[in-house]
Order: C-alpha cells, then sequence, then structure tokens
C-alpha cells in the first residue's frame, strides 16, 4: 500500500460528522419548508390555475379580458394605488423625524419610545379601526371638542372616505415604517457626524450629506414593507371607507362572498402579486439586500 | 508663529459630571508646530480634553485660544480644525475620493483645485490611486490613511487625533506611529493626540502631557518624563519599574535598614519610592563602589527575544520586593544567566537611583 493509498487520521470520522451536521440543519428547516409548501405555494399554485378558468369550466383568459375592459376594475386599482401612496408618504413624514429623535436619544429613553411605538402595534388590529371609527364619526369625540372649542360650527366629515381610511391606515402602517428605519439609524456609527462637523458642515450640511444617505436603506425597507401592505389591505378601508373606498382586496372578498366567482377573484389576488413582486424587484436593484445587511 | 499652524492656549478647563470630574483646572500652552501627546489611562479625561478643543464637548468654565482666538464658544464646524477619530468614522457612502474631497466641497473649493488638493493629500498619504475605492474594500491601515488624508485636505493649522492607531495590530501602528512622525514634521501643523500607549507616546511626540483623574500630572519632553517622572504613578505608567519603598531620613536613605545612596532626592525626609527600571539595574558579580546594591533569589527568568526578564525577590526580614531586571540578549550574557533558585545580587548605579513620592 503506497502512503496516498493509506487512510488519513479520523478522515472517515470527520467526513461522518460533517454528514450529520448538513442532515440536523436540514431536519431544522423541513417544518418550515412543509408549511410554505402546503400553505403557500399548493394555493397560491391553485389560485393562479383558477384564474384562467372561465364561467364555462375551460381554460381561458376572460376574468383577465374583464378585469382591463371594466372602468370599474380601473378604478379600485387606481384607489389601491392612491390609498398605499398616500398612506406609504405621509408614514414616511411622521415616522422619519421620531425615528430620527428616537435614534440621538440615550438607550433607555429611545427604549420607552419604543414601547410608545409598539403599544398600539401589540393591539389588535380591529379594536383600533373601531376605535378611530368612535374618535372620528359625525358625533364622534373629534367633532364635538372642535365644535365646543369653536373652530367648527357644524360636524366635518372625517370618516367613511378617504380621510378616515388614511388616518387609520397611517396609524396602523407606522410601526412599520418606524422599526426598520430606527435601527438603521441606530446603526449609524454617530462618530461620522461629529467628523462631518470638524470638517467644517453645518448641522443641516451634515444630515443631508452624511445621516440622510446612511438612513435610506432603512427608509426605503420602511416605505417597501408599508406599501406592500397597503396594496393587501382590507379590514381598515372596509370599516373607516365606509363603502367609499373600495380596495383591492375588498373586491376580491365582495367576488367571492357575494358573487361566488372564485376565477375572477384569482384573477385580482393574481395581478396584486405580480404587482407587488415587480415593485420588490425594482426595490432591490435600488437598495441591495447587502447594503441593507452592511451596518 | 508661522502660517501652517497656530499655538493653543488651555486655560483653567473644568469638566464635572455629577460629583465626578473629567478634567480638573487644566491649564497648559501648546506650541505652534508641536507635537503634543496627551497621555494617560482609559478615563482620565484625555479624550474629553480632546473634544474640548475640537467642540464635541463643552466644559463648566475655561478658555481654549487658538492663536489669539478664544473658541470655546465656537461650533466645531467653525474651529477649522483637522480631526482622525479613533474608529475613523469615514463616510461609508462615499468613495475614498469624496471622503477626503468632502471638506473641499464645504468650503466651496472648485472641482479642479478639490481634485488636485485630493490627490495630493492621498499622495501623502501614500495611497495614490485608490481614490475610487469604496470604504469597504480598504484595510484598516488603509482606512486609517484615508481619516488621515480627509483631515489634512483642507491644510487645517490644527490636527487633533483621537488613539488613531489603536485598531491596528503591533506592527502595523509602529510603522504608523513613525510615517505619523515624519508626516508631522513635512506639514508642520500643531498636532494634538491622544494615547494611553505610553510607548507610542514616547515614540511620536515633542512633548507629553500626563493626565490622571482629570487632572495634569506632568508636562515635559518624553526622556524629562521617563528620566524624570514626578511621582510614582507616572513612573509606574511610563515604562516599566520596580518601586521599592525607602525611608529618608537626615539626607540618608534606607531600604530595610540597609543603606541606599541617591542620585537626587535625599533632600526631604520620609517615606518614599525607589524607582528601578528593568534595563538600568544589572546582574552584580563583586560589588564596586558607585552602585547600590540588592540580593534576592531569582524566582522567574523568562526569555522575551531581545532581552532576558529576570524577577528577583528581594531577602530581606519582611516580605520581599520584586525587583525586575533585563539583560540585553548578547550571547555572552545569555550564557552566564543565574537558574532560578539561585541568589543573585543586583546593582544599581547611584546616577540611575532616585526616588519619589
Amino acid at each position: 500500500m503506497t502512503i496516498a493509498e493509506m487512510e488519513k487520521p479520523n478522515e472517515r470520522g470527520l467526513q461522518k460528522v460533517a454528514a450529520n451536521e448538513r442532515l440536523t440543519f436540514f431536519g431544522l428547516t423541513l417544518p418550515y419548508l412543509l408549511m410554505v409548501t402546503a400553505l403557500i405555494v399548493i394555493p397560491v399554485g391553485w389560485l393562479f390555475y383558477l384564474s384562467f378558468i372561465g364561467r364555462d369550466g375551460s381554460l381561458s383568459f376572460e376574468n383577465y379580458e374583464r378585469m382591463m375592459k371594466s372602468k370599474a376594475y380601473i378604478r379600485i386599482f387606481l384607489t389601491t394605488f392612491k390609498i398605499s401612496i398616500l398612506t406609504t408618504i405621509i408614514c414616511a413624514a411622521i415616522g422619519y423625524p421620531l425615528a430620527y429623535f428616537m435614534s440621538q436619544l440615550s438607550r433607555k429613553w429611545a427604549n420607552i419610545c419604543m414601547i410608545g411605538v409598539l403599544i398600539p402595534f401589540w393591539t389588535s388590529l380591529l379594536v383600533r379601526t373601531y376605535a378611530w371609527l368612535v374618535l372620528l364619526q359625525k358625533k364622534g369625540l373629534l367633532n364635538n371638542m372642535a365644535i365646543e372649542m369653536g373652530l367648527i360650527s357644524e360636524p366635518i366629515k372625517i370618516v367613511h372616505n378617504t380621510t378616515g381610511t388614511l388616518i387609520g391606515m397611517v396609524h396602523i402602517m407606522l410601526p412599520f415604517l418606524i422599526l426598520p428605519l430606527y435601527a438603521n439609524m441606530r446603526a449609524i456609527d454617530k462618530d461620522t457626524l461629529k467628523a462631518a462637523s470638524s470638517l467644517g458642515a453645518t448641522p443641516t450640511r451634515a444630515f443631508w450629506t452624511v445621516f440622510f444617505p446612511l438612513s435610506l436603506p432603512g427608509l426605503l425597507a420602511g416605505l417597501l414593507i408599508v406599501f406592500v401592505l397597503c396594496l393587501g389591505f382590507y379590514v381598515t378601508p372596509a370599516i373607516l371607507g365606509g363603502g367609499r373606498v373600495i380596495m383591492a382586496a375588498m373586491k376580491i372578498s365582495s367576488n367571492i362572498e357575494l358573487y361566488f366567482s372564485w376565477g375572477a377573484a384569482s384573477a385580482l389576488g393574481v395581478v396584486l402579486l405580480v404587482v407587488t413582486g415587480i415593485i420588490l424587484f425594482i426595490a432591490s436593484k435600488l437598495v441591495s439586500m447587502d447594503q441593507l445587511g452592511n451596518r | 508663529m508661522n502660517e501652517t499652524s497656530l499655538n493653543i492656549s488651555i486655560r483653567e478647563v473644568t469638566k464635572k459630571y455629577d460629583q465626578f470630574y473629567a478634567l480638573k483646572d487644566v491649564s497648559l500652552e501648546i506650541n505652534s508646530g508641536e507635537f503634543m501627546t496627551l497621555l494617560g489611562p482609559s478615563g482620565s479625561g484625555k479624550t474629553t480634553l480632546l473634544m474640548v478643543l475640537a467642540g464635541f464637548t463643552n466644559p463648566d468654565y475655561g478658555s481654549v485660544k487658538f492663536g489669539d482666538e478664544e473658541v470655546i464658544l465656537k461650533p466645531p464646524h467653525l474651529r477649522g480644525i483637522g480631526m482622525v477619530f479613533q474608529n475613523y468614522a469615514l463616510f461609508p457612502h462615499m468613495t475614498v475620493e469624496q471622503n477626503v474631497g468632502y471638506p473641499q466641497k464645504l468650503r466651496g473649493v472648485s472641482t479642479a483645485e478639490t481634485k488636485r488638493s485630493v490627490e495630493e493629500a492621498l499622495s501623502t498619504v501614500k495611497l495614490e490611486g485608490l481614490g475610487h475605492r469604496g470604504i469597504n474594500e480598504l484595510s484598516g491601515g488603509q482606512r486609517q490613511r484615508v481619516a488621515l488624508a480627509r483631515a489634512i485636505v483642507f491644510k487645517p493649522k490644527i490636527l487633533l487625533m483621537d488613539e488613531p492607531l489603536s485598531a491596528l495590530d503591533k506592527k502595523l501602528r509602529e510603522e504608523m506611529q513613525i510615517e505619523l512622525r515624519q508626516l508631522h514634521d513635512t506639514l508642520n501643523m500643531t498636532t494634538v493626540y491622544v494615547t494611553h500607549d505610553q510607548k507610542e507616546a514616547l515614540t511620536m511626540s515633542d512633548r507629553i502631557t500626563v493626565i490622571n483623574d482629570g487632572e495634569l500630572m506632568q508636562l515635559g519632553r518624553p526622556n524629562e518624563i521617563y528620566e524624570h517622572p514626578n511621582n510614582h504613578f507616572i513612573a509606574d505608567f511610563i515604562g516599566e519599574s520596580s518601586l521599592l519603598p525607602v525611608t529618608v531620613r537626615n539626607g540618608k536613605a534606607s531600604l530595610n535598614g540597609e543603606e541606599v545612596t541617591l542620585a537626587e532626592g535625599a533632600e526631604r525626609s520620609g517615606d518614599f519610592l525607589l524607582v528601578v527600571r528593568p534595563e538600568k539595574a544589572f546582574l552584580a558579580d563583586k560589588k564596586v563602589k558607585g552602585s547600590n546594591y540588592f540580593v534576592g533569589k531569582l524566582i522567574d527568568s523568562i526569555f522575551q527575544g531581545e532581552s532576558q526578564l529576570l524577577v528577583v525577590k528581594l531577602s530581606s526580614r519582611d516580605d520581599g520586593h520584586e525587583v525586575r531586571v533585563r539583560v540585553p540578549n548578547e550571547s555572552v550574557t545569555q550564557k552566564a544567566l543565574p537558574l532560578v533558585g539561585e541568589n543573585v545580587t543586583i546593582g544599581l548605579k547611584v546616577a540611575d537611583s532616585y526616588v519619589v513620592s
């Protein structure tokens, strides 16, 4: 036997150890893989298939054709995008200064503020939505107070319309924007701002040239989460919109519950899924996942 | 005062946090063009003092003048200083070139002039041709150089550095010490350098300010501080030393009842500490005049490359003190080294014998 053929010390044993480790890791991911397959891959595939089935049960594009031709559908998509974009913008306008403020506090005070952000986040969506209804309605707290203070003479309409929907949705979406943004801002090295200032930058200049660009990955991640969640949002627009604000998810629901039209509902779902996919794709080009992780 | 640098005048700067003084009545003059090191253990207040100079920390009271101008009320961005931070604080979203060009852009310098000055600064720190790199593509040493280039590109008259070499490995750190010193000699700006590394301070500085517990302990040239420490804290902190308790009465010093002849410090009576630098102590075969001698037992002998470190426990009535002796690595002395457990006699020249309180 030559030296090359001789077994190296413990070679086989160590190979076995490595193989066992791989098996363990696979075993740990198995429950998740099974769940994803059963609850996501199969149902989504089934919906996809249903969306190409016409009323007579044959393969056809009629569900999609109807969507393209119907003004109602186009209006629903426009509303969905309008509400989603507005909610996202308002969330950013409110959330960015708040996250910035929190990131400048000491850990202790920032954590206390964070609880303030998270308590609504932990409260039931339905409870919060009805609470807004109580606050905003014609004889609600807000209108009554404004009338008593003499700010207005007639109750103003701030619910069962776009305004009410936006107020509710912004409130519910805000934590989704703040959480990634705050984490990102926390990770920004404060010395970089000191450096900018020692090199001659005014506080405003230092903010726009150093802090803001470094917070962009967190901001984009937050915007993305909020926007995508808005696209498929159902409960809040249904309650606070009072039937006047119809978003895609509500149409899907009514297609099924009122018209038993699984094909039409599926087609809407597929379109929404594709649009979301495209947005995620574009966003991932803007901010590489790398950059999000590289903090 | 020349045109490339300014002197710094610090008067009575005091900063208190609750009951704790970060800085206590610190006054010192830093000459124009000088390389001044603020040296002290962590928490001593040296970084606080640097932050006061930069304008990031406001003292409770005190004055800081750059040249003739009082700057203590000025915000950092109007002080015109170059600063190098401990963790470099480079802008990760900018290239090397953009980082170095940042202060020029803020100053409204033309694109062509910015390009020229950035190239000059990069070549000063030996980073030519790396301008287009991203910060994440650089090694620690290269980042250090970018931070330096960014701090000197606008030719500030004062350069502040906060432990800039602490993140580098030993070999690179020692190279950079020499390089930074040479750079200072070329650019000639007043440099205030903070470190806790006494060897670094000795290597680089024109003068050293030793700070402890927020107070200025000693200010002097490196050799003054090393050869004539003011007190036992400095004797212990700067360089290696064994401190032996001696009693001085009527101009005569004694260690455990045996007389010790001092070069200086015998004027005052009281209890003092004899400073024994390991490299100044030597192994003695026979006693000759002009040296003090101590007898003890060798308890440890450590090979350290360039030298052999001997730990000797002095024989005395009470618990013997330990003295360290460094024997240079020469083939002759290596052969003649005593063995652990043997009795040895250590000599210390009278000229090297001094006490601190």
